[in-house]
């Protein structure tokens, strides 16, 4: 029987490396990320062999309500920023108000999707622009609905006093798919909003 | 070769592996269990019925056209047949046959005890299966999908594909695709972070790099079938109009969607076949590979150029030639790291001392078949002989070259090598011999003539055809063989039926191989590994005998050494990325029936959909969400 001492392999590594859960998420945002090029190649080439764009006299869209809350979207971001620098130093209390100011950010951006997607003048079956338009920035919110209900979730695991400065990978990993949401949204807000009104 | 355990713990507070590592009995353990194992060889039993499904229908189709103007089947029930064997192959075997053998190997290739993710692991088991009988059923219906296994549009539009057929197809590959890209996760994470400690980046066995690089393809291209066909259906269901001419959209962005994903996937398909081929050359030329850098580089430059070429499916479209031209010498250069892949298995064979078992008989078998699917890939890459070729026969002939018999030989191969680990019992030699000879005539006799046919002017998906084009003979000879192949594949599954349980015990170590899963017993147990072996080199079981393991460094309780790299806790020893160091470990989560929960509120859901039920839909999203809530708020990734 060899046994071999592994350069103490039994222990721990002092320096730990990014966590498992870390690498899942990372992978997911690659993949969800790639279903979002595809689908603004989809508009991009729509629109380059279209005669009009918008098609069917549609108007580009409104750009001033939606840039305020563009601002808002990714300001999100930096409370989840904090959030994380929060219960790294083991703060609980800090890291559940960050939690739920981006919560409220984010619900705030979705609930005037919701009244943007109400007030608009074209249906999604109207032309192939509607259609993009719709179920691009639909997709998106989806996202951000998939974010809050996260959110609900990582909100009462800290209520319940469920991480600490030393095990926080839940709040790591949260942080990360919401950064990406609002990351997305800088691209779907640059082609469907800015670009439209590129003559 | 014996391999004592060092580190089974005597001292009675210490759990036995037993008990830390068993499924819970009966049906329960059946729907809980989270042992990459089991979840491998139901994958790979799931996928080989699919298999024997979709090839009874390609023996349907080709007594039709054994003869001409015959009327076996009508045309009807003869494009169900095509599209449903062309999807059932792709998405409901190939593929997750694939997956199966890399969940089952991978983590003992690995050393390790499981997959990264093991919950998603089963999920993403559940929702093949969830997705295989969602697309079946619809034969019950007496509505497969008929539009051909990618679904043109405007073909497959609402307006001229009014039944329920073709949303069969578009929301099943939506739904098998999650499937595939939680596995594909899964892969890459395992890689990357559960590898013995000592197994640097340039000792990890080459199937396993077979797998990540395949890995990494599902995860940039799947994206792409699910937009493509996400989009057909938003059209089909609900009237956008994205492939709507007449609304401003294109129809040819469908197909640029559908190939994106389209042509990777052969390669999803190829890579992990080749690391197949790879493995069982190099163990029975009990031979170092040849070349293993260029070999895993080779991988990594496939997977990199075949998202480069998806428009050489396109060249009949009338795109311009300045684009095709350039698509048509990318298609070119996959031939390179193919071309340096197939000179490293002729290098180790050359070097080394080559034995002819059943799993390398089905190597060489590999060998002869991809050089001519591959010379008629160069030829069909070639913009003029394509356009003559297109949507002929000699496309048939080509793709069956590559997919049946550069995927499915090697599978086969696999099978012979890799079941005696799984059950702990040899296939029989004698009977796998004739399965190979079997198989290799009946396929050739197949699928040559088929070249033929195709430049003679077959047409590919024709129902029947005239007396007298020149068709009549080379079609009989065709249907002959397809049942001389049926009944090779046959004599292999009449081989694992016959011998899985009562042939010859297997041993740790039946064919003298190198790499780790080798090392333990035959079928491993739940745990896999009494302790984490350490690696010092690419072929561990044949540069060191016996394995060593990890151990307790100096001074630590005997308990301290169990943990983590014993058997005794539901502990699996992490490491870091490159240099395969000890980085703290993970505790294997419990088994759990919220995966198969989450895959069954999908399945409503697309049911849902299908049936454009607002009750079904949303009764699918409440108990999927309330699965996975549950999922989330059991997860301990913070705790371990």
């Amino acid at each position: 029987m060899t046994v071999f001492d592994a350069t103490r392999a039994s222990i721990p590594s002092t320096r730990p490396g990014r966590p498992l859960a870390w690498w899942g998420v990372m992978l997911v945002i690659a993949t969800e990320g790639t279903i979002f090029v595809a689908l603004l190649s989809a508009y991009f080439y729509t629109r380059a062999v279209s005669p009009e764009w918008p098609q069917g006299g549609i108007d580009p869209p409104d750009l001033l309500r939606i840039s305020l809350f563009t601002v808002v979207l990714l300001a999100s971001s930096l409370p989840m920023v904090y959030a994380e620098r929060a219960i790294k130093r083991n703060d609980v209390r800090r890291l559940r108000i960050a939690l739920a100011a981006a919560f409220a950010m984010g619900l705030a951006f979705l609930v005037h999707q919701g009244f943007e997607f109400a007030g608009l003048e074209f249906g999604v079956k109207d032309n192939a622009y509607a259609s993009l338009f719709i179920v691009i920035t639909g997709l998106h919110g989806i996202h951000l609905l998939i974010g809050l209900l996260m959110s609900v979730v990582v909100q009462l695991k800290a209520a319940r006093g469920w991480f600490d400065a030393a095990h926080h990978d839940t709040v790591t990993v949260f942080s990360l798919y919401w950064h990406f949401v609002d990351v997305v949204w800088i691209f779907v807000f640059s082609s469907l909003y800015l670009s439209a009104h590129l003559r | 070769m014996t391999i004592e355990s060092p580190l089974r713990a005597d001292e009675p507070d210490l759990p036995s592996p037993e008990e830390v590592w068993e499924d819970r009995p009966g049906l329960l353990g059946f729907f809980t269990t989270v042992d990459h194992k089991r979840i491998g060889i139901r994958y790979i039993v799931t996928a080989f019925t699919f298999f024997f499904i979709a090839g009874l229908m390609a023996l349907v189709m080709r007594a039709q056209l054994a003869r001409p103007d015959s009327d076996v089947v009508s045309a009807e029930t003869y494009n169900q047949l095509f599209t449903m064997h062309g999807t059932i192959m792709i998405f409901l075997f190939n593929t997750p046959v694939l997956f199966g053998f890399g969940n089952y190997l991978m983590p003992l290739l690995l050393g390790s005890r499981d997959m990264a993710f093991p919950r998603l692991n089963a999920f993403g088991y559940w929702v093949f299966l969830g997705s295989g009988v969602f697309m079946l059923s619809s034969f019950v219906f007496g509505a497969a999908p008929d539009g051909g296994w990618f679904a043109y549009v405007p073909l497959t539009d609402k307006a001229f594909s009014s039944g329920i057929n073709l949303d069969f197809w578009g929301l099943g590959v939506i739904f098998t695709g999650i499937s595939t890209t939680v596995g594909a996760i899964n892969f890459i994470a395992s890689a990357f972070k559960l590898r013995a400690p000592g197994m640097t980046v340039n000792r990890i066995p080459l199937l396993v790099w077979s797998f990540v690089a395949m890995a990494f393809m599902v995860l940039f291209a799947v994206p792409s079938l699910t937009t493509a066909a996400g989009l057909l259906e938003a059209d089909r269901l609900f009237g956008t109009a994205f492939y709507r001419p007449a609304s401003g959209g294109n129809v040819l962005l469908y197909q640029h969607l559908f190939w994106f994903w389209g042509h990777p996937e052969v390669y999803i398909l190829f890579l992990p076949a080749t690391g197949m081929v790879t493995t069982i050359i190099t163990v029975f030329s009990r031979h170092r590979t040849a070349g293993y850098v260029w070999v895993a580089s080779s991988f990594f430059g496939i997977a990199f150029i075949s998202f480069g070429v998806w428009v050489h499916h396109m060249f009949a479209t009338g795109m311009p030639t300045q684009a095709t031209g350039m698509f048509a010498a990318a298609s070119f250069v996959v031939a390179v790291p193919s071309g340096i892949m197939y000179m490293c298995w002729i290098g180790t064979m050359w070097g080394g001392d080559v034995r002819f078992p059943v799993p390398m008989l089905f190597a060489l078998g590999f060998l002869v078949i991809f050089l001519l699917g591959g010379i008629t890939g160069v030829m069909v890459a070639s913009l003029p002989f394509d356009l003559q070729v297109t949507d002929s026969y000699f496309v048939v002939a080509h793709f069956h070259y590559v997919l049946n018999g550069a995927v499915v030989f090697p599978i086969f191969g696999a099978l012979y090598y890799w079941v005696p680990k799984m059950t702990g019992h040899m296939l029989s030699e004698r009977l796998g011999k004739w399965s190979f000879w079997t198989m290799l005539v009946g396929f050739n006799v197949t699928f040559f003539p088929m070249h033929i046919l195709g430049q003679r002017g077959m047409a590919r998906r024709v129902y029947t055809y005239d007396r007298g084009l020149g068709f009549d003979f080379l079609n009989m000879i065709v249907s002959v063989g397809s049942v001389v192949f049926a009944i090779g594949t046959g004599l292999t599954l009449l081989n694992v039926v016959l011998n899985h349980k009562r042939g010859p015990a297997a041993g740790r170590n039946p064919w003298d191989a190198d790499t780790l899963e080798w090392a333990t017993e035959s079928p491993p147990p739940e745990w896999n590994f009494e302790a984490s072996p350490v690696i010092n080199s690419r072929h561990p079981l044949w540069d060191e005998e016996p394995l060593p393991y990890v151990a307790a460094a100096d001074g630590e309780s005997t308990e301290q050494a169990q943990s983590p790299i014993g058997a005794s806790r539901r502990e699996v020893a992490v490491t870091t990325g490159f240099s395969a160091e000890a980085d703290g470990h993970f505790r294997v989560p419990e088994p759990s029936i919220v995966p198969a929960i989450v895959g069954l509120g999908l399945f409503v859901l697309f049911v849902g959909v299908l049936l454009i039920g607002a009750v079904i839909f949303w009764v699918g999203v409440v108990v999927g969400l309330a699965a996975l809530t549950s999922w989330a708020w059991q997860c301990e990734v913070d705790r371990s």
